[in-house]
């Protein structure tokens, strides 16, 4: 082994751990609904590469209000799906998109994108 | 811009006491520029007396407040935002919202977006053209001679930026977005695959002499980053066009909305839009016209094509007192109809909400892909960053750097997640648009898969294989009772009753109103006998009507005569009524429901495909035997009570069966939420259509063999796609790497890896669109 291979060995290893850390052990962005009036729980989130916040917190048997304002035109972004409750919603860009629900049991429902390469959830406690 | 959250409320003002409930409302406020703007809307409004809360979002730019209705009322909030400087933004026709009515701005942008990703890719492949053989000018050494290696660079650099910064900027800013958030998506894959080539080409254009000092040859690979963008771009082009293939069917449905109503308006026929038509208005229809939306027919009769939300395909006589639904269309007759229902109360409406959820719903097959999809991309940046060492140890010096570096960029871009994340949806789209325009409505995606993996099919025989409108064939009374004294008494109490056999009952007795002087007759004390009959007093009288059991159990026993008669009528397949009054059995009424004409072929095709056909009803023994003989069923369960339905589900189940139910009434719900997949037949009532998976909106059992046929093909395909997503990367990826090489010597370009990934999702997509090739033998 040459220097270089020794020095891109090492480097190469170090990518890959990084980038494993950089994605696997990313923090989530937590915000929790702020409950309107009426019981309605307002979320806002936005979405640009990724929603943030990506962990919504939520009461259970409350009316649900997520806004969604996708700040791009990506193509990856444009559907928004919420399987548990049947959403499949297109997110226009630069426009928000509000999508109601009433989360009736506890638990942690994900929502993502067309593709399911980004990703959130919504926690209903 | 930037969203901002909702501000909390700062301390609620006490609720006026008493008083009707406070009401909620949302307005949209316009001309808030930045967050004081929403703070001072906000306060003007709290400050508003008979306000009880305010919120004002200005991402959203809505206002909801929560107000009591005694003190204040919308235009009163109106006028608070107004006085704050703001205004209200009205939608128009708030009464009747119309969720149909196509979001023509969306579609808009949609066709913008389209025809700008058509440009860009028409410029990448426009210079990709001009690129590719001037970096093949070197497997022409005469003329290479001839041109010098520099300046051929930075043509191609010249020739490439564009396709970089102009086609494939959306790769990189995406790319870049979704760091900032640390997730990655496909684009990710693209921006570091082709980002890495150019800035290895880039590098060896402008200081090659580093490279020959290393003893590299300064290659560069213009070729390969704009090749890749223009057919990731093509591949794109390709799938926003079948992506729009997916959503025609419920495109359709939606467009079949009539947009204007002939309404009679003080005794005026005037032309509306359907956003003006309120429930309660009077609709005329002329022949040929669409109905504009759904109500009762008040004055003409005609014939109607129902096709459009049935999938039935011959016209259905309507006349005074019938159903009509908005978007079918008037084939004969000119008739007026009341408006019953308007916007999204009405059945496409309905239809439509019903096949959006579906496509919105997540297939359980889905887990695996969805697991993997959410650690693909990283995963294979890792993988192609080991790809990059390996081949830099171990192949040779001279060649190591272009060979990992190519093998490095071909395992970004083959690597396919779309194929993975569009496998099932796309599927479940065509499959559930393909289901509506055959009038089966899937409600999500679980039903589909339940339904490919039944293996019987249990029939409640009223109302599925026969038409459920049984009509009285024979009326025997005992010695000493006078036919038309009795025949008031019995519609009297049967007009009370909800069951199919005494509506019968019930049109029997007005067919023969002529021989019955009497007037209508009322009936007290009515009593239903779940699943026995019916009883009431009468004109000073105790009525009973119902089954045998109803009279055994109220200790009434039947004249030989009338035993006679009955045993007659069992033999024939009747279902037989015993009429009793002050605890006397007085008549007996002949009963038929006759078998729909389609029954019989419709059983044997799904005898056909494999299924077991098992029928259910309360009839009795013989009876039952009958109709099961009629079409062709051995299997059958008699004399079940509406209660004992579900039982007869699990029963089944217990024999280790995979059962789906077909049922139409409110007594079948428990039933079909029982079975594995639930198939509520049209004309059903709205409790079993909540119950049911699938429902049926024609009326025979044809749309059971079609609604199975179809889950299983649409379950068929996602099947297929989902292993050809998986086959396709499991593949690419190791033959990318070059894990073939040392064995065969085969290297896989990153154009053809490009090529291949673009391919990949086109190919899923064209596979589910196959399935509107569907059709029921």
């Amino acid at each position: 082994m040459d220097t270089s291979q020794i020095i891109v060995t090492l480097l190469g290893t170090g990518l890959i751990g990084l980038v494993g850390w950089f994605f696997f052990a990313a923090p989530h962005r937590t915000a929790t609904a702020v409950a309107g009036s009426g019981g309605m729980q307002q979320v806002d989130i936005k979405v640009k590469g990724g929603y943030s916040p990506d962990t919504i917190e939520v009461q259970q048997g409350q009316p649900v209000q997520l806004n969604f304002y996708r700040d791009e035109t990506a193509s990856c972004s444009e559907e928004l799906l919420l399987p548990d409750f049947g959403i499949r919603r297109e997110l226009p860009a630069f426009q928000t998109t509000t999508i109601e629900l009433r989360p009736d049991k506890a638990g942690t429902y994900p929502f993502t994108c067309g593709m399911g390469m980004l990703r959130g959830s919504l926690v209903v406690k | 811009m930037d969203t901002s959250a909702p501000t909390p409320a700062a301390g609620t003002p006490p609720r006026p006491a008493a008083g009707p409930a406070p009401r909620t409302e949302t307005l949209n406020i316009e001309g808030m520029t930045c967050a004081s703007c929403s703070n001072f809307v906000e306060k003007a409004l709290r400050r508003t007396p008979g306000v009880v809360q305010a919120t004002v979002n200005l991402a959203a730019e809505k206002a909801t407040v929560e107000y009591a209705p005694d003190q204040i009322d919308h235009a009163g909030l109106k006028a608070a935002v107004e006085q704050a400087g703001y205004r209200v933004f009205e939608p128009q026709a708030p009464a009747a919202p119309n969720v149909l009515a196509a979001d023509e701005e969306l579609a808009e942008r949609k066709a913008q977006a389209c025809h700008d990703l058509k440009r860009r890719f028409q410029v990448a492949v426009g210079l990709a053209v001009v690129i590719m053989p001037l970096s093949m000018l070197m497997l022409w050494p005469a003329l290479m001679a001839r041109i010098s290696m520099p300046l051929l660079n930075y043509g191609l650099l010249l020739l490439t930026l564009p396709v970089l910064l102009y086609s494939g900027r959306e790769f990189y800013v995406s790319a870049w977005n979704g760091l900032r958030h640390r997730t990655a998506s496909m684009d990710t894959l693209i921006a570091v695959g082709t980002g890495a080539a150019f800035l290895y080409s880039l590098a060896a254009t402008v200081a090659p002499g580093f490279f020959q000092r290393h003893g590299l040859a300064p290659d560069v690979y213009y070729d390969t980053t704009a090749t890749i963008i223009a057919l990731i771009l093509l591949g794109k082009v390709l799938e926003s066009r079948a992506k729009a293939k997916t959503s025609a069917a419920i495109k359709a449905l939606i467009g079949l909305q009539a947009k204007t109503a002939r309404v009679v308006r003080n005794g005026q026929e005037v032309d509306v839009p359907l956003e003006q038509v309120r429930p309660g208005d009077e609709v005329l229809v002329r022949p040929g016209e669409k109905v504009a939306t759904d109500g009762i027919i008040l004055e003409g009769r005609s014939a109607l094509d129902e096709s459009m939300l049935t999938g039935e395909s011959l016209p259905v006589d309507k006349s005074v007192g019938d159903a009509v639904f908005g978007a079918t269309i008037n084939k004969t007759g000119a008739f007026r109809f009341r408006v019953s229902q308007v916007g999204t109360n009405t059945v496409l409406a309905q239809i439509v909400k019903l096949v959006e959820d579906a496509q919105g719903s997540r297939a359980p097959i889905q887990r695996l892909a969805d697991k993997v999809s959410a650690v693909f991309v990283p995963v294979v940046i890792m993988l192609a960053l080991a790809t990059f060492v390996v081949w830099f140890d171990v192949a040779d010096p001279a060649r190591r750097l272009p060979l990992a570096l190519t093998s490095f960029v071909s395992v970004l871009i083959i690597a396919c997640p779309c194929a993975l994340g569009l496998a099932t949806p796309t599927a479940i789209m065509v499959g559930t648009g393909l289901g509506a325009s055959h009038g089966v409505l899937i409600r999500n995606a679980e039903a589909l898969e339940k339904a490919y993996q039944v293996d019987t099919v249990l029939l409640d025989k009223t109302g599925t294989i026969t038409k459920g409108e049984p009509e009285v064939t024979e009326f025997i009374t005992a010695a000493g009772t006078e036919a038309p004294a009795l025949l008031p008494l019995l519609a009297a109490v049967e007009r009370r009753s909800e069951h199919p056999l005494a509506a019968a009952l019930v049109r029997y007795a007005g067919q023969q109103q002529s021989e019955a002087p009497t007037g209508p007759a009322e009936a007290t004390d009515f009593v239903a006998h779940q699943g026995r009959g019916a009883g009431a007093t009468v004109a000073g009288q105790t009525v009973l009507i119902g089954n045998r059991r109803l009279l055994e159990e109220n200790g009434i026993t039947l004249s030989s005569e009338l035993e006679q008669a009955a045993t007659g009528l069992l033999a024939q397949a009747r279902t037989v009524l015993y009429a009793a009054t002050n605890g006397r059995a007085v008549a007996l009424v002949g009963v038929a429901d006759t078998v729909r004409d389609t029954s019989a072929a419709a059983i044997h095709q799904l005898q056909s495909q494999g299924l077991e056909v098992v029928m259910m009803t309360g009839d009795n023994y013989q009876t039952a035997e009958k109709v099961a003989r009629q079409v062709g069923i051995t299997r059958f369960f008699a004399e079940v009570l509406p209660a004992d339905k579900a039982s007869k589900v699990q029963e089944l189940q217990a024999e280790g069966r995979t059962v789906a139910m077909v049922g139409d009434g409110i007594n079948d719900a428990p039933a079909l939420a029982r079975a594995d997949l639930g198939l509520a037949m049209g004309g059903g009532t709205d409790v079993a259509m909540e119950a049911a998976g699938i429902t049926l909106m024609r009326s025979d059992l044809q749309g059971v063999v079609t609604a199975i046929a179809l889950s299983r093909q649409t379950v068929r395909t996602i099947r297929q796609n989902l292993f050809f997503a998986f086959v396709y990367n499991t593949l690419g990826i190791p033959i990318a790497a070059g894990l073939l090489y040392p064995f065969t010597g085969w290297l896989l370009s990153p154009m053809l890896a490009a090529a291949a990934m673009a391919l990949s999702s086109v190919s899923v997509l064209t596979n589910s669109l196959r399935l509107r090739g569907f059709k029921v033998q």
